[in-house]
Parts: structure tokens; sequence; C-alpha cells
């Protein structure tokens, strides 16, 4: 039992960073029909703009404070660089789906190769509070403290994106520009600026999961292809959720996470059984569009 | 009169059809006309292009701007207000949301769109998806009568409803038309002869006719623009 409650925790925080990833993701494709292949590097340069901070600007804070300050630069240049990438290299290419996948490539490419030849291939290291790597007790069980992070982290941006999304001028906005765009235009809404919004918000969330995916999962280390290797579970989670929805992103992140954790325990210490955690994933995925092509709440946020 | 509307050698082709192949007409200040012709002939593309929703070329000037090139949020800004065909309201907003988001001045006339149409306060916490079409259409004529805009583009207000909700629907359009300028595309004759003044007939991607409602009386003339009888 305590180990089905262990096991079910930590698959609920990895579906929160699950979560994070792909639900700026969700809103860019819903409204923009963009396929941004860029998010990943939101991601990265999230979990590298902490490190930098926190390893030489203000190493010199306590240690719970500098993990804040983490945090914020994570959000702040996912948000940035996304903001940019809407206004520099998407705006001129709505309508022209094959030339945003080519450039978000692209810029995906490049700035992971400046990472590489910048830092270097070898994970760094993030200083990071030691009480994120001890764990709560609470009667036998034994809750990691870093999960508790992400599972807040997960929580908090889920009901927030909620509230936005469905009390805010915006919010209606984006909500009604996902199921007919033109309609929206036709009433005088200049969508143009909800979508710097929402890669504004997409690229915020992708830093902060970067950010934590570092944290919870990678011993806190940094790494330049890290953000690609959550790009493809974002994906996932994007299209088994139902492409636009930030409730499906939010069922499908938990399923993939509880499947991917579950696998792995029960089945990955088996011989060749090492990647089954991402087989029974892909396994869901094909499972989920056979039953429902458009994914669990597909069409809707 | 002062011209609201302007449509000069108008030209629309989608997907390799030309379907708009130099279509011009005026609408003066004031007046309402109405865009007739058989199905498929380019009426709800001509609604579209003077919205911006389509790649348009030649001219088209809205109450004294060039509008050509604009985008469909400053036309509509210039204060046209436009009710599509099939109504489009957003099915995952409720009611108070969709003229939430059509509120485009400092002070929306609520007390006047509910005054048109009181059921829509009852329901303003319901999805707009789960309404009735006639319902539907009340939500989507209520969004273009919210900012009280001095032009108002209609496509087909009758389309699919009750005869009862189209005498209902047709009396709020001709109380509306007393203040507004307003180009209709409408099927059901009976409602183009309680609301235009003039008539103009597209056949082909072209302007065919053009006159006064009165033509409409013209068993012939309908014959052979429309295909019915009078």
């Amino acid at each position: 039992m305590t180990v089905l409650a262990d096991l079910t925790f930590s698959a609920v925080a990895l579906s929160a960073v699950y979560f994070l990833a792909a639900s700026g993701l969700s809103l860019i494709y819903g409204l923009m029909d963009v396929l941004n292949f860029a998010h990943g590097l939101f991601m990265t340069l999230g979990a590298y703009a902490a490190w930098d901070l926190t390893t030489h600007l203000t190493s010199t804070l306590s240690a719970p404070l500098n993990f804040a300050v983490g945090v914020l630069a994570a959000i702040v240049a996912g948000a940035v660089v996304a903001g940019l990438t809407e206004l520099w290299l998407i705006r001129p290419l709505y309508g022209r789906p094959i030339s945003q996948i080519l450039v978000t490539i692209g810029l995906d490419l490049a700035a992971v190769g400046l990472l590489l030849g910048g830092f270097g291939s070898n994970s760094l290291s993030m200083p990071v509070p030691l009480w994120l790597f001890e764990a709560t007790h609470w009667g036998s069980l034994s809750l990691p403290n870093a999960d508790f992070v992400a599972l807040i982290a997960g929580v908090v941006v889920l009901v927030g994106l909620e509230w936005f999304l469905r009390r805010t001028r915006y919010g209606i906005i984006i909500r009604a520009g996902v199921e007919n765009r033109d309609m929206v235009r036709a009433l005088g809404v200049d969508v143009g600026r909800a979508f710097t919004l929402v890669f504004i918000l997409g690229g915020a969330m992708a830093g902060l999961a970067g950010l934590l995916n570092s944290v919870v999962f990678n011993g806190d280390l940094v790494s330049p292809l890290q953000g690609d290797g959550l790009l493809i579970f974002a994906f996932i989670v994007v299209v088994i959720g139902g492409l636009g929805s930030i409730r499906g992103s939010a069922v499908a992140a938990l399923l993939v996470g509880v499947v991917q954790d579950f696998s792995n325990y029960y089945l990955g210490s088996h011989p060749g059984m090492a990647e089954i955690g991402n087989l029974s994933v892909v396994l869901l995925l094909a499972l989920v569009l056979e039953w429902r092509p458009r994914g669990l709440f597909g069409g809707t946020l | 009169m002062s011209t609201a509307i302007e449509v000069s050698e108008l030209h629309v082709s989608i997907g390799g059809s030309h379907i708009l192949q130099g279509v011009s007409l005026e609408v003066a200040t004031g007046e309402v006309v109405a865009l007739l012709g058989r199905n498929g002939v380019g009426k709800t593309t001509t609604l579209r292009a003077l919205m911006g929703l389509v790649p348009r070329a030649g001219t088209i000037r809205v109450r004294d701007q060039d509008v050509t090139r604009w985008p469909p949020h400053r036309i509509a800004r210039l204060g046209v207000a436009y009710v599509p065909e099939d109504r489009d309201v957003f099915s995952a907003l409720t009611v108070a949301e969709n003229l939430r988001l059509a509120e485009q001045v400092a002070a929306p006339n609520y007390d006047a769109v509910y005054e048109l149409f009181p059921e829509l306060r009852q329901r303003a916490r319901q999805r707009a998806g789960t309404l009735s079409g006639g319902q539907q259409q009340m939500v989507a004529v209520a969004r273009a009568l919210l900012n009280e805009w001095p032009v108002l583009i209609v496509d087909e207000p009758s389309k699919g409803l009750a005869p009862r909700l189209v005498a209902e629907l047709t009396d709020v359009l001709a109380r509306v038309s007393a203040a507004t300028t307003m180009l209709v595309v409408e099927q059901n004759l009976a409602v183009v002869r309680r609301l235009a003044q003039r008539v103009v007939v597209l056949d082909h991607g072209v302007v065919v006719h053009q006159g006064p409602v009165g033509d409409l009386e013209d068993a012939d003339l309908m014959r052979q623009l429309l295909g019915v009888s009078a």
C-alpha cells in the first residue's frame, strides 16, 4: 500500500511537469494553429536562465530565496523568448504552417547548438535548497519535497489558467479564438495581441516546466537537450488531451504520468524492458486516438 | 445623400475558383439594401470580402475610408457590425460571454439589446452551443447591435428559423433599420420587402440588376433573375 501511494504521488508530480510543458503548447496550437517545435527551447532556456542567475548573480542569497529567484528567472526567460519568437518569427508566417514548423525547428536547433557551444554538452548543477532533496514523512509514507513543489506549481498554474480563461476579457477572446478566429476578428477584436499574449503565457509555463524538470527529475542538472526530451511528452499530452484544451492537457498529463511511472516501476526492471514506460505512453496515445481521434477534450477549452 | 458602403470592381478567388468577378455596388447612408441571387452566386462571399475575411482585389470604401486592405477588426471598429450566415456564435461561451466579447465601445447598450431580446437576459449564463437555432440567431444579432454601430451587415437572418421567429427577427431588424445603414443577404422575399428600399441581384459573381424593392413585384424579372415567382 505504501509503495502504491509513493508511486502515485511521484506519478502525479511527473504529471504536473508534463502539464506545465504541454498547456502552453496546446493553447498556442488551439488559438493559432501553430505547431511550435521551439517550445522545448523555451523550457531549456528557462532552466539555463535559472542556473545562470542562481549560480553567478544571486548565489549569496539564502538558499530558499535564491531558488525563488531561479523560479522567477525561468518564468521570465521563457516568457520573453516566447514573446519575441512570436513577434519576430511567427507573426510574418501566419497561414503558412509548413514555414512555421521549419522556422521553429530551425530556431530550436540553432539555439541548442549555441547552448552546446557556450556551455558544453555536460550537464550543469544548479544550486537548490537541500530540503528539496529531503522527504516529508506522513505516517508510513515518505513523499519527496521536490514532488510537492512540482505538484503545487502544476495546481497553481491550472487554477490560474482556468481563472484567466474564464474571468478575463483576454481569456474569453482566447476561448472564442480557438473556436472561430475569423468571427472574433469580425467583432472588432485584434486577435494579434491575444496571439502574443498566448505565446508569452505558454513560454512562461514552459520555462517553469524546464526548471522543475531539472530540479525534480534530473537531480538539479541542466542540459542543452533537456527541453527537446520533454517536448516529445508534451506533444503526446496535447494530442491525447485534445489540441487547444487546457482541461484536456491536465487530464492527459495525469494519464501519461501515471501510465509511465507505473509501467516503469512494475515492468521496467525486467530484462529488455528498460524503456517500457515510454512504450506504454505511446500505446496509450494509440488507444486514445483509436477511440477519440480528436483527443479526449478536442475542440473546447 | 452620402455613401456608407461603396464597392468597386471587387474580385475574390478562393481555392482556384473566381467567385466574385467585378462586383460593384453602393449603399447610401441610412439605406437598407438587399443582396439577392441564386445559391452560390457570391452573396456571402461579397459580405465576407466587405468584412475583410477573404483575400480580395478591387476597392471597398466604408464610411469614406478605403478599407480594401484593412484587417477585419479595423473594419469592424470603423462602425461595421456583422451577423454571419449560420450565426457563428461561440458555442463553448455563455450568452453573456458572447456579448461581452462583442463590446467595443465604452458604454455598450445592453438595455436596448435586452429590450429587443428579453430571453437573452434569462439565458445569460447558458452556453450558446446549447441554444436553439432561433436563440443563437438572437445572440448573433444582439452581438451586432450592442455597440450601436452605424453600419450593419447581415447574412441570411431568417435561414433555418420557424416562421414565428422570422417575423420576430424581421420586426427587430426593421426597428434597427430606422437608425442604421444595412446590407442584408436574404432569400425570404417577404423579409426583403419588409426591410429593404433597394435590391441588388448577383449572378455568376457580377451584379446583374439594381433597382427599387418594388422590382420584386415584376414576376418576369424575378423569374429571370432569381428563378422564382414573386
